[in-house]
């Protein structure tokens, strides 16, 4: 009697959270429309490439070496060069922004170049420094290679000795395409979202409008309540899951290196750490407008900033590494990178499965606490 | 004691809460009470007395810090599960799901119990007939009107026949209609069912149709029994006393509650003033301050015994004090330059539509200066709309409204210079204290420098305020003295209350209509809604709504006549006849439409 009367409370409570979910509009809209909203943002509007920088070159030695040297600046998608006369020409534009680096190649370059000593002055706008960087790489790239092109060509071999050429190749990213790292990244932010926004209103609703408190003297048990909350937005996360994948691999042309079913897995054991987050703030905070704020700031915000989304976790002090991987989000992060730069790599994996799993339990037996059939 | 007849029993039982200043308050203290099965059984008190905290530890809800507690024979410290799968329970705000429609509702609460499918379709039927929802199974509980949430509340928590069913205040902010409704419901099924029902109620009259009453105050036990038993204690000391020719029936009340060493209670009632005096003090006296007011005993009933026992326990707690709670506020006699020719509020053919629905339809009166004018109505009347309106918070849709002799249409800043307003819920800052509250309002009314210092001091002295308080840890009692304190500031000509008694208890009532009484003598026109309908009888003229129309306007003597004569009957029952007419009238018109 006692399991038949667990299946049929569950189900009872499923179906009312599946009818309050579908019933009221916002959810649809945070839960469905948000993340394809995201998608787009992510892959079309936001990248940390830069393409068409805008740099001014001041060629002060016309001799035909120097311009031989500079040529390789034009015809790339990157850089979009504008070519000026004198440096204070140059120095007024950057002043005014209206270039964001200067190529000065100095009278004597050829002279230079021919001892073996060929040197040229790049002037970087380090207002926003990632993009100063990434054009220092454009440029450094575009220059070298007809120096390259030339010391073959005149079998110098003291221009050769004297310049120490770096062969640079990025592995699984080849074309260091930034939505090749930031669409995975994507499905996790997504994957927490659903967490934050929507599961952490559901017990403070409750507690709100005074609910719960009939529900709770009924022979309801606590894991029902927490079950049927789940079911519904696991379907939503599912759906989620389901999109980015498509617009991964058809949109954006993400590859995935690793297995699809791994994929799928380790996102639906993260989506469930996430809902049950979700839930457990919303039963500690008992108020919708505390619940949203504190999920925002325990979830969805480190999953943007500390989970290694935009920024390398290697390179941040000790504290906040810390933090990081006390993040769930951190570990899926790590996963989701690997299964589609990398591949299956078990031991990573399997490591941080371990980890979600963990969470994921730990969270359920929580919230169900906090559901302990109490007001106080 | 037989376990078999007593479904609650309670020993020692004590409850401790912190509260808004930090302290620990016992909110049930040392209570033992023993509720017998197959009856109804009311729990009384006012506001805060404990009714909620002792229901919900019956319902497994809260644990006692001390004593035993043991409903249908079970331990609750031990297996409070055991208990919720056995009892219903409602508590005060229904528990119902708004997005989900009545059927809905009902499923989902059948499921809960697992009442076995066979069962429900009959069961269902009933309750759907019993409520009157039949009609309305498709519609969202949220769009149901607040008497029809209610007995929705109850039908879901009667899907099955309960060992036991507790209720919460069942009637709080419900019209008298719906309440009759209910309690009809609830009487039927103890009839029918042998059901054991404990409801907890601010009302006497329902606690009148208990078989067992347990009356508390401020977390104790003050008395139980049979209400034929409680009511045995006002024998001989209840009267009531006729006013003399044009004096108000609240006039000749204030005068007795005035004398709390002779008065123990009195209310103004049918044109007359009930009253309760205390036992054994000097006939002299009483015939002395009553010397124009022929009375005469009258028989006793549970409210009295219920003012008794509150205003003892009252008197034990403040013995200190010497200063009654209800002294009237020092009010500069106004001049009475021409009073009552003048009204101050005129409304004609006022009219507020909300898209389609019509809030308020062609209502008109008038209101004279210094008057005390009442309005009254279901929820969902058009009370509020037409309050808003009066106030300058809500445009009308079409027709004239006039307000200290300036029509809110054009002059609608000027009107609410003159008018001063007591929201519901007592717009305070609460972390604010009483005097930094009172200065912000003045300045909020324009007043400021020696002007508004000046006006604060009268206030906090007049409504005998410590100016140091902090506003949000006040008791409800003051709460409200201080949110009538910054309506008045700015010496308005006009008051607006809001529901100003709701929330806080009989004594506390007693006091606040005083105050009003004071004031509206010194001139100051009082417009005010209340659900308690035994307070318009402090009103000089009332107005009855009911879906947007005005039903009954005139003085509750002329009300009453309308509702079919018979001066004995009390506003309650006016009030549901003239509401009753109403409605049966409309549905005929419908019919023949």
């Amino acid at each position: 009697m006692n399991a038949s009367g667990f299946t049929t409370r569950l189900v009872a409570l499923t179906r009312k959270e599946t009818r309050q979910m579908l019933r009221d509009r916002s959810n649809l809209v945070v839960g469905l429309l948000l993340p394809v909203a995201l998608i787009l943002l992510f892959g079309y509007g936001l990248s940390f490439d830069v393409k068409n920088a805008r740099l001014t070159v001041v060629l002060e030695d016309s001799s035909p070496t120097a311009r031989q040297t500079v040529v390789g600046l034009q015809g790339s998608p990157y850089l979009a060069p504008v070519w000026v006369r004198t440096m204070d020409e140059a120095e007024r534009l950057i002043r005014a922004g209206k270039t964001d680096a200067i190529l000065r190649v100095p009278g004597d370059f050829s002279r230079q170049l021919a001892d073996g000593n060929g040197r040229v002055q790049l002037l970087l706008n380090g207002v926003d420094s990632n993009t100063a960087s990434t054009i220092e790489g454009y440029v450094s790239g575009a220059l070298s290679t007809p120096v390259l092109q030339q010391a073959d060509r005149t079998g110098n071999k003291s221009a050769r000795a004297a310049t120490i050429v770096i062969v640079q190749r990025t592995w699984f990213n080849e074309a260091g395409e930034s939505t090749w790292y930031l669409v995975p990244g994507l499905i996790v932010l997504v994957m927490t979202l659903i967490g934050a926004f929507l599961t952490s209103m559901l017990i403070a609703r409750e507690w709100e409008r005074g609910t719960l408190e009939s529900l709770f003297v009924t022979p309801v048990r606590p894991l029902e309540l927490v079950l049927a909350k789940l079911a519904p937005y696991v379907v939503i996360g599912a759906i989620d899951l389901i999109m980015c994948l498509l617009a991964a691999k058809y949109l954006f042309q993400v590859p995935m290196r690793g297995s699809l079913m791994l994929i799928i897995g380790s996102s639906l054991l993260y989506l469930m750490v996430s809902l049950a987050l979700g839930l457990f703030i919303s039963g500690a905070m008992r108020n919708q407008f505390a619940a949203s704020q504190m999920a925002l700031l325990a979830s969805f915000m480190p999953a943007m900033m500390l989970s290694g989304f935009i920024f390398d976790l290697r390179n941040v002090p000790v504290v906040i590494q810390v933090v990081s991987q006390a993040l769930p989000a951190t570990h899926y992060m790590s996963i989701i990178k690997t299964l589609f730069m990398a591949g299956d790599i078990w031991p990573d994996i399997l490591r941080s499965c371990g980890i979600l799993t963990l969470y994921a339990l730990m969270l359920v037996a929580a919230t169900r606490r906090k559901l302990g059939k109490t007001l106080e | 004691m037989n376990d078999a007849a007593a479904t609650v029993v309670a020993q020692g039982l004590r409850k401790t809460f912190v509260g808004p200043d930090g302290n620990r308050f016992a909110a049930i203290d040392d209570v033992s009470l023993t509720v017998r099965a197959g009856e109804l059984t009311a729990l009384v008190g006012p506001d805060g007395a404990g009714k909620t905290t002792l229901i919900r530890m019956m319902a497994g809800l809260l644990k006692p810090d001390a004593g035993s507690l043991q409903v249908l024979g079970i331990d609750l410290t031990r297996d409070p599960q055991a208990v919720q799968d056995r009892i219903s329970y409602m508590p005060q705000r229904f528990g119902l799901y708004e997005d989900l429609s009545v059927q809905e509702n009902l499923t989902l609460y059948a499921d809960l119990h697992g009442v076995p499918q066979a069962e429900r379709r009959e069961r269902f039927a009933r309750m759907l007939e019993m409520t009157d929802l039949a009609r309305f199974t498709e519609r969202p509980a949220g769009k149901l009107s607040g008497g029809m949430k209610q007995k929705l509340g109850l039908a879901c928590t009667l899907v099955r026949s309960p060992d036991l069913l507790i209720l919460d205040e069942p009637s709080v902010g419900v019209d008298p209609l719906s309440r009759r409704d209910l309690w009809k419901i609830v009487q039927q099924l103890v009839h029918e069912e042998k059901l054991s029902v404990i409801v907890s109620t601010a009302y006497m009259d329902e606690a009148e149709r208990c078989g067992q009453v347990f009356v508390f105050n401020r977390g104790r036990m003050l008395a139980d029994g049979a209400p034929a038993k409680l009511r045995a204690w006002a024998h001989g000391v209840t009267f009531t006393a006729r006013p003399p020719e044009a004096m108000p029936a609240r006039e000749l009340q204030a005068r007795l509650i005035d004398r709390p060493e002779l008065i123990i209670d009195a209310v103004p009632s049918g044109g007359s003033v009930r009253f309760i005096r205390r036992a054994g003090e000097d006939e002299k006296q009483l015939n002395e301050m009553l010397h124009d007011a022929p009375f005469a005993p009258r028989p006793e009933e549970l409210e009295d015994a219920f003012m008794m026992l509150l205003r003892q326990a009252e008197d034990k707690d403040t013995k200190a004090a010497a200063k009654p709670a209800y002294e009237a506020p020092r009010v500069a006699a106004v001049s009475s330059n021409g009073a009552n020719c003048q009204p101050v509020i005129v409304v004609r053919d006022l009219v507020r539509k909300f898209g389609d629905f019509m809030a308020v339809a062609s209502t008109s009166f008038e209101v004279a200066r210094g008057e005390i004018f009442g309005l009254l109505g279901p929820n969902g009347a058009g009370k509020t709309t037409t309050f808003r309106m009066l106030c300058g918070l809500l445009p009308a849709t079409s027709g004239h409204l006039e307000v200290a002799g300036r029509n809110l249409r054009t002059a609608r800043a000027e009107a609410r210079g003159r008018i001063g307003y007591v929201s519901q819920k007592f717009a305070l800052y609460g972390n604010l204290s009483v005097r930094e509250n009172l200065e912000f309002f003045g300045g909020a009314y324009g007043l400021r420098g020696k002007a508004l210092k000046a006006r604060v001091a009268a206030s906090l002295e007049q409504f005998d305020l410590e100016p140091s308080a902090q506003s949000g840890i006040l008791p409800a009692g003051y709460k409200q003295r201080l949110a009538m304190a910054t309506g008045l500031l700015h010496e308005p000509d006009i008051l607006f209350l809001d529901e100003p008694t709701s929330g806080i208890d009989p004594l506390a009532r007693r006091a606040f209509w005083r105050t009003i009484t004071a004031l509206a003598k010194s001139g100051v026109t009082i417009i005010v809604t209340t659900h308690f309908m035994e307070e318009a009888e402090y009103c000089d003229r009332i107005a009855i709504q009911d879906a947007g129309k005005v039903l009954a306007l005139g003085t509750p003597h002329q009300v009453r006549e309308q509702a079919g004569a018979a001066s004995v009957m009390d506003m309650n029952s006016a009030f549901i006849a003239i509401v009753e007419q109403s409605r049966a009238q409309r549905e005929t018109k419908g019919g023949a439409a």
